[in-house]
């Protein structure tokens, strides 16, 4: 029952996200400044991951293709269905819960402790649509983060597999378009903008709604992590139901 | 002027105000005062429209709260300052766009004209060469001047303020107290107090309101609390030694 309260809540804050708009060019710099927290801040530790990411799933697939009768080019044409499909809109935005997600709780949290929040709400301010709003439009450009994973994560996979001496440059290339399908990248950004709408939002559920004081925002933090996670991971199974079955 | 009408608000089984009836006037120092769970914060957050009360009503004005609708409920707020107990500045702003907000949020007023107005109020409350420092880097004091600053900057009808002494020293506090009071004659504004500071009680008190357990137990000014025989004010006021002390001069003749 509890959990059906929290739901019904959740989906209240949104609705009230979208009322009462906060002053035109007040908002515009919070988009902006949101663009460059969560996404622009982002790119150094996505840009690693993906590059070594990309180059372990290579390194891995290439091992295990022993059988002489499976071609070469297998290595790139897997390493990007698992790039594409999977690691950087799924995993990536798993590693986003903990970064950004974890700056969202805890700079909204904190602004709640600290009875900022209060003070908004004081002043005729929606806070909800003050503090959440610009996260949401600034989230809405984490597609372009997952498009620079996709592409690192492919040079890693060549680097691994060419200069790993695995598959020669050529062989690797002709893999890599190998029965591409467009629509599994049209599928990837289609998850990935619901993960954006998930990363900005439910982080934001967590900070504004919490209670106590600096410590409950460290655990405020944690479970958004936590609950993040699980909602991507369920919900990247039912959009992969709906859009690949 | 602010009027409460027979105020009711509980938490679940736990009746937190109980029946509060009074009366703030305008161009005064009004006190909430009572000990700590008295219902003094929940009293002043009934009035801010932060929670709503089960029954009575509080009268801004001619205007009575139940009886607006959202908007002029919004509308009433920008008639609103408040002075939070931790300042609640916004950690991300120097002290300039601290005290800006209000302005950038309602004001139709050049980026010019919100600085003049920004500037003349910091210098109001003392607060000088602090314009582009964080609230991190400024002392306890000052962040309160900034919370003061950015309360009247707007030129509000109602100041609420919640402990506004708490955590600094007594002559800082003085000052803080000072402060609100030269800006609530010098406004014209109806300024409500949350505290349990003493000094301030005898300071600033031109009107002064005792909770006890969710009720109003005594009402007064500055000028008669040291005198009352109402026993529950009389303890409030005496538990602190240096009052008693006083107080037994006072009684001597000193």
């Amino acid at each position: 029952m509890n959990y059906i309260a929290i739901i019904g809540r959740y989906f209240l804050m949104i609705r009230d996200v979208f009322k009462r708009f906060t002053k035109a060019s007040v908002l515009r710099r919070l988009i902006v400044q949101e663009i460059h927290d969560l996404t622009v801040r982002s790119l150094g530790i996505v840009i690693f991951i993906s590059f070594f990411i990309g180059a372990v799933i290579t390194i891995q697939t290439a091992l295990n293709l022993s059988n002489p009768l499976i071609p070469k080019s297998l290595i790139a044409f897997a390493g990007r269905q698992s790039i594409i499909l999977e690691f950087s809109p799924t995993f990536i935005s798993i590693i986003m819960a903990g970064k950004v997600g974890s700056y969202i709780t805890s700079s909204i949290g904190t602004m709640r402790v600290t009875e900022q929040i209060d003070a908004l709400e004081i002043m005729g301010i929606n806070s909800l649509n003050y503090l959440v709003f610009p996260k949401i439009i600034g989230m809405m450009f984490y597609p372009f983060v997952i498009a620079i994973s996709m592409f690192v994560g492919i040079i890693g996979a060549y680097s691994a597999a060419v200069f790993g001496g695995f598959v020669d440059a050529n062989l690797f290339l002709s893999g890599l378009q190998e029965d591409f399908i467009t629509f599994h990248l049209v599928y990837a950004f289609i998850k990935t903008f619901i993960f954006a709408f998930i990363l900005a939002t439910v982080p934001s559920f967590h900070g504004y709604y919490m209670k106590g004081g600096s410590l409950e925002v460290g655990q405020a933090s944690t479970t958004s992590f936590v609950w993040t996670s699980v909602i991507i991971i369920v919900s990247n199974y039912i959009i992969t139901q709906l859009l690949l079955s | 002027m602010i009027k409460v009408e027979n105020l009711y608000k509980s938490f679940g089984d736990l009746d937190v105000l109980k029946g509060i009836s009074t009366s703030f006037e305008r161009g005064q120092t009004n006190l909430i005062i009572g000990q700590s769970g008295s219902g003094k914060t929940v009293f002043l957050k009934c009035m801010l429209g932060l929670f709503t009360p089960e029954k009575g009503d509080i009268c801004y004005g001619d205007m009575k709260y139940k009886a607006l609708n959202a908007s002029q409920k919004r509308g009433l707020r920008k008639q609103i300052g408040m002075v939070f107990q931790g300042g609640a500045l916004f950690d991300s702003m120097t002290v300039e766009e601290n005290v800006m907000f209000p302005l950038r949020m309602f004001a139709q007023a050049s980026r010019s004209e919100m600085l003049d107005r920004v500037n003349e109020v910091l210098q109001r409350v003392n607060l000088v060469n602090a314009n582009h420092k964080f609230p991190s880097e400024i002392s306890g004091g000052m962040q309160k001047r900034v919370s003061i600053a950015r309360a009247v900057v707007n030129r509000p009808k109602f100041l609420f303020c919640d402990e506004p002494n708490s955590g600094l020293d007594p002559k800082t506090a003085t000052v803080i107290d000072n402060l609100i009071q030269e800006i609530t004659h010098e406004f014209n504004i109806t300024t409500v107090i949350n505290t349990h500071d003493m000094n301030s009680v005898f300071e600033i008190g031109e009107k002064i309101v005792y909770l006890e357990h969710g009720k109003l137990a005594w009402e007064g000014n500055k000028d008669i609390i040291y005198k009352t025989d109402n026993e529950a004010v009389t303890k409030f006021v005496y538990s602190s030694d240096l009052f008693r002390k006083v107080r037994v001069a006072q009684q001597k003749g000193y």
